[in-house]
Parts: structure tokens; C-alpha cells; sequence
């Protein structure tokens, strides 16, 4: 998992208002999304082509040619699923 | 508890401490300039200083405290970013013959790159930039062009194509949206004796980050414009981002090519150009060119227009 | 005590800049500022000046290049007048927000409308809500020294904010005075190295200019608002060090932020900015009613308590000043009566617009002045204007026929 650094614990303005690199993360745009990718592993060729044109970077390479979603960041935007040649990400409704 | 059960498969470490630009930010889903801000800061790397201009891809990345730049990044106002980066390439040239500051790094050895949209390039900061690439400095200026102002809710700027639909710029009974050609930045730059110019398209990332890398070998200021499809203001599908993006590659309206040292050179030529049409289709910023009536001979206008353009640069093999 | 040369204004500042050894200096011309930038341009030229000078676009991109070096830690200077500085006040305000040192040496010049580029004090002051200190300069040693004095403020990590070293256009600038210049090695003693708070080193990357929402605006611009108060003591504890190390004092019984020249004990005080104090203490000398001078020596931080003492024994004062807010009054006169109000103490304050486009202000008409004050300590203020402010060098005869008042 990432190092999240959590600028809103104990937060006191800093002078001139600077941020620190890396605190978006604590912003899950997982929330956002009505829509999320599942990817057919078995289907898929670990291409690549859906962590590079993920907008939020929450398509991952996580080793051994096999990706995975982020669901912590996916918006549900469905690139990945347009994108992959091999059609084997489907975009499936969010159920909360 | 059955003994029978396969183990659960291994959490997935899916990790961002590597990303330059992190996720959390609050750009739309499917956010065409959100990929190019991955492909820069993935490209320039860790020693890379930006200085960025007011705009969407400023305001998604930096809501205090929260901030997706894993680089150092400063972002002052609307019109100055090129006037800012300026003054910090220049500050490193000055550590660099100074004692005292050996800390600071070496102005070789960094990135200085300048991020605007389109508004902040072609409109409001093109005084600062001329001033930039007139002085020489040693900056590369990437310009992510999704042909509006996005973030103030999609307001025409220079960049807007002939027949676009803004909401300054909206058909109505006496208009056909947007009535004035995107202004060439590439040439503007190129006369402005930039050494490296190149257009790009977030669908072709190895285009684009090839590009980068070929700027960042050249000394002095750079400009790279690269298309940045936004699927709210052109009324698309959030899928739809890298397709569109494409398509306008595949019909010549967002034409890809270098010009070094004021030659156009690299054309990425088109076997088959596509007829506008297929683009124009696919955005809803341009269904009332489809639904109006005479609105097919301002396609046609904007096929002519594309068709001279290409036959100026090579476009066709 | 240095060696005193004879030295025009202009040059004079860009001899105390030189000491300073900026980083980046970024020029724009505009008179009468020009032959600020030009001196430093041979200094360039000659090796002298071994930063990097900027031949900017525009005084916004000078402001901006400023900015943007600044951020990267380095110590930068530039110079305007005018429209030079309101064209700088976009980015200039936003430094105030990120707490970014830099000093501007200002030749005070009247705002466009109509074009003058004669002296006063308008656009100063249009500058005054921009989280900037000011200081002002009665002769060239004072702008000289304000230069030094402006830098050790404005980079004391505790303060850290924009600083304007105020010199009237003109009156200051194209004039010669014998002038003490700091050496480099003095300048050095006198300033330590920038300790910036965060910079754009790619080793430790910070994001800077991040938007702030509502629910942290207000404390962001509180911070600012409480530096420009603390930088109240740092520019005493400056004027102190600066009086221990070259021998010139500025308003030290006033904590640096206002100075006082005539009669200690006057019941009536004369008040102004910048050089008009020269001619002042000229017809002091000379009237033969005792005057007190006050001179206050900062706008920002507006040197509430020291004006307070400053006129604790004065019945009457009058302010003179370069400068008015159209539809009000002079800023000068507005805030010296916000300064009073609550201290218990109700002097009759009676103000004079004058001096504007650097329209002559004679020792006559500072003399009848003075008159004019000294009568108001016994029977308070004299209607002659508009409230208690008055236009003394205003021709009616050539006024256009829609003025009412």
C-alpha cells in the first residue's frame, strides 16, 4: 500500500499555504464513481494499454505481467475498458 | 470453515509512492489533460521544477492542504507561469556560480518545465511566454490544449476550433458556434526562434513522451502542444477520452509534427485521412453543425480548412 | 564613517543594490526609474554584478520572474514607478500570500489618468492592502540605506514578505547628494543568508500557490496579516543594527518606524512622506512658531503606537501629503485619525493635498501652513475644503465648470 500522508491530521496552515507532495492520496475519487472496472484476468494479456491511459493512474502493474484497480482511486470513466484490445475489462455498476 | 477452500489470492499491492503525479486529484472522470500531466511528470522525472498556470489541471491538483505533485511545483497567477519559471531557471544559473549554495542542484541537471491550458497559452500569458522564448531561457513549455476555458465552466478561447460550441461561443439563431480558427501557437513559437516545437495527442504517449525527451536535449525554450481531449466541454463520453483524441489525430485536425530549428519536420503522415465528419460526430460540442439546418456548409468549411492545413504539412502519404 | 561621494539618486540606489549582490535582478524601464536599471545594466556588463539580470517584457514579468526566483530561494530585486507598479500588483499581492521576500525600489510617480510622470505618492498607496512593507525616504541616503534596511526585514525568515523601498521619483531620483555607499563585505555583515522556508529544489519538492478553500482562507491571510504587524519590531531591531554598524540613525526613539525633527515639546506638528520632509525642517528652522516634525518612515506596518507617541503633547497637526483616495480623503490624513481614535487623545488633525504630479510645494506655502495649523490648536479645525482637508495649491480658475465644491 502507499505511504499516505494525511495533511488534515493535526493540520496547521503552513507559511505561504505549502503543500506537501503526496497528500492527495488521502482524497479516495473511489467515492466518485457509479461505474467500476473489473478486469477478466484470465482474458487479459498484461498489455498495459489500461495503466496507461488511466487518468487517476488506478490501473496498476502489480507484478508478473498482471494489473489490477485501484478502487480506492477509479472513477469509473471506462477508458480501460474501451482501450483494451482484448475487451477484457468490463465496466460494472457500483453497488453500495 | 471448510478445509476444502482455496486461500484467498494475495492482496494486490498496488502502490503510487512511485507516482510523480497521484490519484486523488479532482479532475472529471476521464480527463484527457489529467493523462498528459501523468505522461510529463512520468517522462521529466524526479529533477523537475514546474511552474504551472491557473487552470483546471492547476486547480484539480492543488485544493490546500492536498496536492497530487510529487515534484516541486509552483503555481502563481493565471497569465505568469512562463514570467515564474523564468525567473527559476535563472535563479539556478545564478546558484550555480555562486558559494555558499552548493546545495541547491545544478540548473543542468533540471527539468525547468511550464504547464498551461490553452487559455493561459494562447490568451492571457502569451506576453509572459513570448518574453520566456524571446530571452532563451532553458524551459521546456507544454501547452495541454482541450480548446477552452474548462475550468471556469467552458468559455471559448483561441484555441476553440471553427463551429465549436462554448458557452461563449453558443449556435443560435444567428451563430454557428465558435466563428474563428484555432490560433497556430506552433508557428508563433517557432518564429519566436524556439530551437524544438512539437504537437502531440495524450492518445499517442510514446509520441508524446518521446517528444519530451527529444525538448529536453535542446538548449533553451521548447514548446510542445499536446491534445487534450475534455470529454464535459466537448460533450462526449468519459470512455470516449483516447478515442476522440485519436480520431481527431485520424483526421487531421489535431495534426502531429516537430519543427526543429523552423523546419517542420516528422510528420506523423496519414495513410488514409479520415473525413471530419467522423470526429465532429462523435462530440456534442459540434451536433448542431448536424442537426441545423446549412450547418453541413460549415463542415465542409471546416473539411477545406483541414484539407489546406494538411497539404501545407505533408499530412497525407 | 565611509567616504561620501557625490551621487545622483539613481545610481545611488543601484550602488546600494550592487552591494546586496542580488541573484536575479529583473528590469523593466519606466521614468523615472530608468536610470536605476541602467546602472545596474553596466554593472552587469562590467562583471560587477554577478547575478543574473533579467531584460523582462513588462513590469508583470518582472514582478513574476521575481516571484518565481524568489520561490527558488534566491534574493532578487527589481524597480518601478507608476504603471509599472499597478501592472505589478497582479503577482505582487499574491507574494504577500506565499511569503515570498523580494525588494522593489519604487520612484514614486503619479497614476495614469491623465499619463504624468511626475512625482507623488499615488501609486504607493494603491499599493498599501497588498501585504507589502513600505518604507519612505526623505533624501538619498535614506533610500540608500532603506535598500539594505528593506532586505533585512523582508528576508527575516520570521517575516518573510514583499518589501517597497519608496523614493520620490524625481525629487530623489535625479538629484545628486553627497551619499555613503556600503561596500559588499558591509552589506554581507549587515545581512545574513536567505533561510528560506521551502524552495523548488527537486531534493525536498514542495507544491507552492495552492488554492485555499473557505475553511482555510481567512487563516492564511490572518498569518499575513500578523507578519506585516510583527515586522513592526524587526525593522526597529534592524534600524538599530544599522545605526550600531554604520552610524546613521533613523527614528530610533520611534522603534525605526517614525523619525521627528524640530521643536520635541511643539504643541503643533507638521507630518508627511518622503522628501517634502526636507523642505519641512527648511521652514521649521526658519518660522517662528515652534513645529514638531513627524515623519513616519513605514505605511506598512502603519506605525500606530509610534505616531501615537510621536504627537502625545501635540494639540494640532497637520498632514501633508501626495496623495488622495477621489471620493474620500487623503489616505495619509484617514489613517492618521483611525491611529488616534480610542487612545484617548483628540488632536485636530487638518490635512493638505498637494505636491500631486509633482506640482512644486514651496517653503511659502508649508510656511502658510504651518500658520494655518498653529491657529487650528486653539480653534480647532478650519472648514476650508471639503471636511478637514484642504487642496492649498489648487487653481479654480481652471477648474471645469461641472466641479460643484
Amino acid at each position: 500500500m502507499s505511504s499516505i500522508n494525511d495533511p488534515y491530521e493535526d493540520l496547521t496552515i503552513s507559511k505561504g499555504a505549502v503543500a506537501e507532495p503526496g497528500t492527495s492520496l488521502v482524497n479516495k475519487t473511489g467515492t466518485w464513481r457509479e461505474f467500476k472496472a473489473v478486469i477478466d484476468h484470465d482474458a487479459c494479456t498484461g498489455c498495459g494499454i489500461c495503466e496507461t491511459f488511466c487518468p487517476d493512474v488506478a490501473a496498476k502493474h502489480v507484478g508478473d505481467r498482471r494489473y489490477e484497480i485501484d478502487y480506492d482511486y477509479c472513477k469509473g470513466c471506462g477508458i480501460c475498458a474501451n482501450e483494451c484490445p482484448v475487451e477484457a475489462i468490463e465496466m460494472v455498476p457500483e453497488v453500495k | 470453515m471448510s478445509s476444502m477452500e482455496e486461500p484467498a489470492p494475495p492482496e494486490p499491492e498496488i502502490s503510487h509512492d512511485d507516482d510523480l503525479f497521484t490519484p486523488g486529484h479532482r479532475a472529471c472522470a476521464g480527463c484527457g489533460p489529467a493523462l498528459a500531466m501523468r505522461y510529463i511528470t512520468e517522462t521529466t522525472g524526479e529533477n523537475t521544477i514546474i511552474s504551472h498556470a491557473t487552470g483546471c489541471m492547476e486547480v484539480v491538483s492543488s485544493p490546500y492542504p492536498e496536492s497530487s505533485w510529487g515534484v516541486s511545483w509552483i503555481h502563481d497567477v493565471f497569465a505568469n507561469a512562463p514570467g515564474v519559471g523564468s525567473g527559476v531557471e535563472a535563479a539556478y544559473r545564478a546558484f550555480d556560480a555562486k558559494e555558499g549554495f552548493e546545495e541547491y542542484e545544478n540548473h543542468d541537471d533540471v527539468n525547468f518545465v511550464v504547464i498551461g491550458g490553452d487559455g493561459a497559452t494562447f490568451d492571457i500569458g502569451m506576453r509572459s511566454l513570448s518574453g520566456m522564448m524571446e530571452r532563451g531561457h532553458d524551459i521546456l513549455y507544454i501547452a495541454y490544449d482541450n480548446e477552452a476555458y474548462m475550468n471556469t465552466g467552458i468559455q471559448r478561447s483561441s484555441a476553440t476550433p471553427f463551429g465549436a460550441a462554448t458557452t461563449t461561443s453558443p449556435p443560435g439563431e444567428e451563430s454557428f458556434g465558435n466563428d474563428t480558427n484555432k490560433k497556430n501557437m506552433p508557428a508563433i513559437a517557432a518564429a519566436h526562434g524556439c530551437e524544438y516545437v512539437a504537437t502531440a495527442s495524450i492518445a499517442y504517449p510514446t509520441d508524446f513522451k518521446k517528444k519530451i525527451e527529444t525538448a529536453l536535449e535542446h538548449d533553451g525554450p521548447k514548446y510542445i502542444q499536446v491534445s487534450a481531449p475534455c470529454m464535459l466541454g466537448w460533450e462526449f463520453d468519459s470512455a470516449e477520452t483516447v478515442n476522440v483524441a485519436k480520431l481527431g489525430v485520424q483526421t487531421g485536425m489535431q495534426p502531429l509534427y516537430e519543427i526543429e530549428h523552423g523546419e517542420v519536420t516528422n510528420v506523423m503522415s496519414l495513410s488514409e485521412r479520415k473525413p471530419v465528419d467522423e470526429y465532429l460526430e462523435k462530440q456534442g460540442r459540434f451536433s448542431h453543425l448536424f442537426a441545423k439546418e446549412d450547418g453541413d456548409e460549415v463542415i465542409e468549411e471546416i473539411q477545406a480548412f483541414i484539407d489546406e492545413q494538411a497539404a501545407e504539412l505533408g499530412l497525407d502519404q | 564613517m565611509g567616504e561620501q561621494v557625490m551621487l545622483k539618486g539613481d545610481r545611488a540606489v543601484a550602488h546600494s543594490v550592487l552591494s546586496t549582490q542580488p541573484d536575479v535582478v529583473s528590469a523593466y524601464p519606466i521614468t523615472p526609474q530608468t536610470g536605476i536599471v541602467e546602472k545596474l545594466s553596466q554593472m552587469k556588463a562590467d562583471g560587477d554584478l554577478r547575478g543574473e539580470y533579467l531584460k523582462v517584457d513588462s513590469e508583470f514579468n518582472a514582478a513574476s520572474s521575481c516571484i518565481g526566483a524568489s520561490a527558488a530561494g534566491a534574493r532578487v530585486f527589481s524597480a518601478t514607478s507608476s504603471q509599472g507598479l499597478k501592472l505589478m500588483s497582479e503577482p505582487l499581492f499574491t507574494a504577500s500570500g506565499m511569503r515570498l521576500p523580494l525588494v522593489l525600489a519604487v520612484a514614486n510617480r503619479s497614476l495614469s489618468g491623465p499619463l504624468s510622470i511626475w512625482n507623488d505618492h499615488t501609486d504607493a498607496f494603491a499599493e498599501r492592502d497588498g501585504g507589502m512593507i513600505q518604507f519612505f525616504a526623505e533624501d538619498v541616503q535614506e533610500a540608500v540605506d532603506n535598500v539594505l534596511m528593506a532586505y533585512r526585514v523582508a528576508e527575516d525568515p520570521d517575516i518573510s514578505l514583499p518589501a517597497l523601498a519608496n523614493l520620490d521619483g524625481y525629487i530623489l531620483t535625479h538629484v545628486k547628494e553627497p551619499v555613503e555607499i556600503p561596500t559588499e563585505e558591509e552589506t554581507n555583515a549587515f545581512l545574513p543568508k536567505r533561510e528560506p522556508h521551502a524552495t523548488l529544489d527537486p531534493k525536498n519538492p514542495k507544491t507552492m500557490g495552492a488554492f485555499a478553500r473557505p475553511e482555510h482562507w481567512t487563516e492564511t491571510r490572518y498569518a499575513v496579516h500578523d507578519a506585516l504587524r510583527r515586522s513592526a519590531d524587526v525593522i526597529g531591531e534592524t534600524v538599530e543594527a544599522f545605526a550600531d554598524q554604520f552610524g546613521r540613525e533613523y527614528g530610533l526613539e520611534y522603534g525605526g518606524l517614525v523619525q521627528t525633527y524640530g521643536d520635541e515639546d511643539a504643541d503643533v506638528a507638521i507630518l508627511g512622506l518622503g522628501s517634502i520632509v526636507g523642505t519641512m525642517r527648511d521652514v521649521v528652522a526658519d518660522h517662528p512658531t515652534s513645529v514638531k516634525i513627524v515623519k513616519p518612515r513605514v505605511i506598512r506596518p502603519y506605525p500606530v503606537e509610534a505616531l501615537r507617541e510621536a504627537l502625545a503633547g501635540v494639540e494640532s497637526v497637520g498632514v501633508l501629503t501626495k496623495e488622495v483616495s477621489p471620493g474620500h480623503q487623503s489616505t495619509l490624513a484617514s489613517e492618521l485619525k483611525s491611529a488616534m481614535y480610542g487612545s484617548g487623545h483628540n488632536p485636530t488633525i487638518q490635512s493638505y493635498v498637494l505636491g500631486l504630479a509633482g506640482r512644486d510645494v514651496t517653503k511659502a506655502e508649508i510656511a502658510d501652513i504651518v500658520d494655518e495649523v498653529a491657529a487650528a490648536a486653539s480653534s480647532g479645525p478650519s472648514k476650508t475644503f471639503v471636511g478637514e482637508e484642504d487642496w492649498p495649491q489648487l487653481d479654480r480658475d481652471i477648474l471645469p465648470n461641472e466641479v460643484t465644491n
